[in-house]
């Protein structure tokens, strides 16, 4: 007769996963809301999905006290891995749905919100990306990543405009493939291994010092196919221009930034050992990779009409830039990294935002598409604050000190050099020049032109409403005075970098 | 408050120009001047705190901003920087003075007034990443004004100006980083203060590197040949008060950066580097003279002898000695005095003609006395003649550069003679000879603004010309100290003996004393 499985509820360590179980249950939450009493309106859900993120946060601050007094933690049968990276990442999805969730209380209804299940799906995906980047298993970040991936799909289809299912349906085929590429990976360093722990694969490969490196070769490029896709690095790009103008500015602004931060921990948990091992065939690979998203993101973005896929392909470019210091992997770096996505998110959010609060229901003649230049012409005339507002977006973008975007990359071009890789340091120098042209250009657009096309009342804000405005507000604000909270950022991230091992 | 003053001066056009977007547009102009004359006035009492005796930084404010990766908010002056900042505070002054029936003047005084915060930032700034900071964001209210007041090319002008100026400051921002690290890698601890870089000797291979890195976020701001392609455009599409802060203050961030960084942070590479830079400022004195010659527009001739002029400068700071350094940057002074007031001159010939077209003129001495006699008196300062600003400037350059090169300076020299012809032909075709067109034979001469701003300037460019001393003593001082730290510095035996010894010297002057009693 079989013993029965004694497992103690101590050694469970259940408290490492609160912050991904909170969502979950505001999810079902709302869903049950929804059965007792139909057709609320959406400012309740929105409400609550705040409160619940509320607590998430709370319960991250938790853990990262934790984490402060006594290190890793690691949970549920050692699936579970609370470390420094996934509290810091989990700060960041976090804090960015925070922000990106009132965008949803727009002045113009627009379909999906009135259904309580985008809210639903929405903490569902927060609930994967927390669960993919807190854990050491290659089993838990693929269903983590697949939970947050088909939810996503959902979001982006909801929106209910031809191109958003063309949008979805690409997402959805693209990230299939990605899936497959990360199945395959994970498989052959399983064979190669016989195990899914990223630490334990790395201890086992060196113990036999990269016999097999042939295999693993294989294994890293599975895995750097799929990563590409999820990071959108070029030539795995090709859905993201198309995916960002299908959704809603929102969604795409908050697509730039909280799945690819996930993407960027699962990336640097895997590759980081093996840019360590010295397989110089790896950091050449990611070296071609950084460098040439870097730059071709750039040159596709200078001919853009349209500021949505313009902010599509820049997004692209930093995720190049960032992807830098998984290359260099220096303790610097990868700070580096997490201090320029805070920084990034607080930006892109807001320039996002910006397109989000100026879209028109119907497009008027003479507009090709619902952010194009044309829209923007002579923004500084009729109202001085929105251009404004949107200008120092694009600076920050484009990386002028003092705002907040620079600082990450003074930072970042710091630890490149730091690192010893001198070109890359010049190459991402000259990168930023040449982003300068495509910012500037909108910045053009609105304080040097006239209006192209006349509109009835003010388009910047004709989406505008209080929590809106309230948001951008507060994206403009951390943009501006980015430089104060520079110094404690900078020195949270980097502790709790250095503490995890990276 | 007097040792908070350079903060002051940093931020209170800033501040000013916060609260400026409440002001009623029609009382804007006045509360401009009013702001900037108050800002003027601080800047004299700076130079009144000032112990010109002193070579080294003074009024020094240091506040924490990112201490883990040794960031600090530093600024300090000493006589290199201070007739700079003065020179900005006064054409910001008379500039929004002078500013004639603008289109949105309320935005244009903004933007003026940000933009003189980032000019002083410049000069105050001794960390590294602040000067950084004030550089680059000096670019947006320029690119502002560019496009926005500029002529039918203004658009390309500015993206032109903005695109190029950036790209050279990015490699020198690689060019810090790296300077950041060896100092981290010699103490263990990040500094981005230039104090503390100058205590720092690097291996010379490091030297040229660095050097070749900064130089190319100086080189485009000064503009040097070959990079100065993005000025013309700048020049002949931005308007009037967009020119003169653009010649009298932005183009001097180069140059002064030049003796700020370059020259005590690598003197090897300086000394390495001497002749082609040399060289290269030689053909730009020729070239842009010549091509100066070449135009029909009196703007582009103003222009082009600016850069001429520019080449003068950069000419002097390589001389690396006392008298070419201490020439360079009162030329500095000379340059902004005298190329601000050609071009508000210029304004004044378009406001009334809309036209810069030198054959529409011919004749204006009768028609505009009083204008045709400051014009005259400003293109001679220009052209660099005795008793005048320029020439105090033009003479200490050259000897300080004939001490290194004789053929070189004889060069430069008769570029000098050049400008002078391209000058007097601009100025025959416009004042002298009949008055051809009908639209000339009544056009007012000079008003009242017009005089106020032009007449501080003629003031100004005489009296330094006849008794330069009241300026080219702290200028003095502090040059010899960096001079002295750069031979000290130094590594190799070229740069020991081409960067003279102070100390030596002035032991050698002591025992010749002593002996002489």
């Amino acid at each position: 007769m079989l013993s029965p499985v004694n497992v103690s509820m101590e050694s469970l360590n259940l408290v490492t996963l609160a912050p991904m179980l909170i969502p979950v249950v505001g999810a079902l939450f709302i869903l049950v809301i929804d059965m007792f009493k139909s057709s609320l309106d959406k400012s309740l859900y929105v409400m609550l999905s705040l409160l619940i993120l509320g607590i998430d946060f709370a319960a991250l601050i938790e853990s990262a006290e934790i984490f402060n007094q006594s290190g890793t933690a690691m949970g549920v049968f050692d699936v579970m891995l609370i470390d420094g990276l996934a509290i810091i990442s989990q700060f960041v999805i976090v804090a960015a749905s925070i922000l990106f969730i009132p965008l949803a209380l727009s002045s113009k209804r627009f379909h999906e919100f009135s259904y309580p299940e985008f809210f639903a799906l929405f903490l569902f995906m927060i609930a994967g990306f927390q669960f993919m980047v807190a854990t050491d298993n290659l089993i838990l970040i693929f269903v983590g990543l697949e939970t947050a991936s088909l939810a996503l799909y959902t979001l982006i289809a909801m929106h209910n405009r031809d191109k958003s299912f063309e949008a979805a349906v690409k997402y959805f085929t693209m990230g299939a493939l990605a899936a497959g590429f990360y199945s395959f990976g994970s498989m052959v360093f399983y064979a190669l291994t016989g195990s899914i722990e990223i630490n334990q694969i790395a201890t086992v490969l060196a113990a036999n010092n990269y016999a097999d490196i042939g295999f693993v070769l294989v294994g890293v490029v599975f895995m750097i196919a799929s990563f590409g896709f999820k990071l959108s690095m070029v030539p795995f790009h090709t859905w993201t221009p198309d995916v960002y103008e299908g959704s809603s500015a929102a969604l795409a602004g908050y697509m730039s930034i909280v799945p690819k931060i996930a993407a960027f921990v699962v990336a640097m948990r895997i590759f980081e050992f093996l840019i360590h091992s010295g397989i110089v065939w790896l950091e050449v690979i990611l070296y071609i990779g950084v460098v040439v998203t870097m730059t071709m993101a750039n040159i596709w973005a200078l001919v853009q009409g349209d500021v949505k896929r313009m902010l599509a392909y820049s997004s692209i470019s930093h995720a190049g830039f960032v992807m830098a210091a998984i290359l260099i992997g220096t303790t610097q770096s990868n700070s580096a990294l997490f201090l320029y996505w805070i920084l990034f998110s607080f930006t892109n959010l807001g320039s996002f935002s910006m397109l989000w609060i100026s879209r028109q229901k119907n497009l008027p003649i003479g507009q090709s598409s619902d952010h194009s230049y044309e829209k923007f012409a002579g923004l500084a005339k009729s109202s001085p604050l929105a251009a404004s507002i949107m200008a120092l977006f694009m600076l920050s973008l484009a990386g002028i000190p003092p705002f907040a975007l620079f600082w990450g990359k003074m930072y970042m071009i710091g630890s490149a050099v730091t690192g010893g890789y001198t070109v890359l340091a010049l190459i991402m120098a000259l990168n930023s020049a040449i982003a300068g042209y495509y910012y500037l250009k909108l910045i053009v657009y609105m304080f040097m032109k006239d209006p192209v096309i006349v509109y009835e009342g003010d388009v910047s804000i004709t989406n505008a409403t209080y929590s809106l405005k309230t948001i951008i507000g507060f994206a403009t604000v951390g943009t501006i005075f980015a430089f104060l909270a520079v110094n404690p950022l900078l020195e949270f991230v980097t502790a709790f970098v250095y503490n995890s091992g990276y | 408050m007097v040792d908070h003053i350079l903060s002051i001066l940093v931020f209170f056009p800033a501040l000013a120009a916060v609260l400026g977007f409440v002001v009623h547009k029609d009382s804007m102009r006045a509360y401009g001047v009013a702001v900037a004359a108050i800002e003027f006035i601080l800047s004299l009492w700076l130079w009144h705190s000032f112990d010109p005796n002193v070579s080294g930084m003074q009024f020094i404010e240091q506040i924490a901003l990112i201490p883990s990766f040794g960031i600090n908010y530093i600024v300090g002056v000493d006589g290199i920087s201070l007739f700079i900042i003065i020179l900005a505070a006064f054409f910001t002054m008379i500039g929004i003075a002078s500013l004639t029936d603008t289109k949105d003047v309320k935005n244009m005084i903004i933007t003026l007034l940000f933009l003189q915060m980032t000019m002083v930032g410049v000069f105050v700034a001794l960390d590294a990443i602040v000067f950084y900071v004030f550089w680059e964001l000096s670019l947006v209210p320029m690119l502002y004004i560019i496009g926005a007041w500029g002529g039918p090319l203004r658009i390309y002008a500015s993206v032109k100006f903005f695109l190029y100026t950036f790209a050279g400051s990015l490699v020198m921002l690689v060019g810090m980083l790296f300077m950041a690290y060896f100092y981290y890698q010699a103490t263990g601890q990040w500094s981005f203060a230039i104090l503390d870089w100058y205590r720092l000797i690097l291996p010379e291979s490091f030297q040229l590197w660095l050097f070749v890195a900064f130089f190319f976020g100086f080189a485009i701001k000064v503009p040097m040949f070959p990079f100065h392609t993005w000025l013309p455009y700048a020049h002949g599409q931005a308007p009037t008060i967009g020119s003169v802060i653009l010649a009298a203050i932005l183009l001097k961030m180069g140059t002064y950066a030049f003796i700020r960084f370059s020259l005590p942070l690598f003197p090897d590479a300086s000394v390495y580097f001497m002749y082609p830079i040399a060289v290269l400022a030689i053909i730009m004195i020729i070239y842009t003279a010549m091509v100066a010659y070449a135009q029909k527009d009196v703007k582009q001739v103003v222009a082009y002898s600016s850069v001429s002029h520019m080449g003068v400068i950069i000419l002097g700071t390589f001389a690396l000695n006392v008298e070419g350094i201490s020439g360079s940057i009162f030329l500095m002074i000379a340059h902004g005095v005298v190329s601000g007031a050609l071009f508000l001159l210029v304004g004044v010939i378009y406001d009334r003609r809309h036209t810069k077209m030198m054959d529409q003129f011919g004749g204006l001495a009768s028609v505009m006395p009083r204008y045709a006699t400051i014009f005259g008196i400003m293109m001679m300062a220009s052209v660099g003649m005795p008793l005048t600003i320029n020439f105090v400037g033009e003479f200490l350059s050259l000897l300080g550069f004939y001490q290194q090169s004789h053929i070189l300076t004889l060069l430069a020299g008769i570029a000098i003679i050049v400008g002078a012809i391209y000058m007097l032909s601009a100025y025959k075709k416009m004042f002298f000879g009949n008055v051809t067109k009908e639209e000339n034979k009544n056009l007012p001469d000079v008003n009242k603004r017009e005089l106020i701003a032009l007449v501080p300037l003629v003031i100004i460019t005489i009296w330094l010309g006849i008794y330069p001393k009241p300026i080219l003593e702290p200028i003095n001082n502090s040059v010899e100290s960096v001079v002295q730290l750069m031979h000290e510095k130094s590594i190799t035996e070229e740069a020991k003996k081409r960067i003279p010894n102070l100390v030596q010297n002035l032991a050698i002057n002591k025992t010749s004393a002593r002996e002489a009693h």
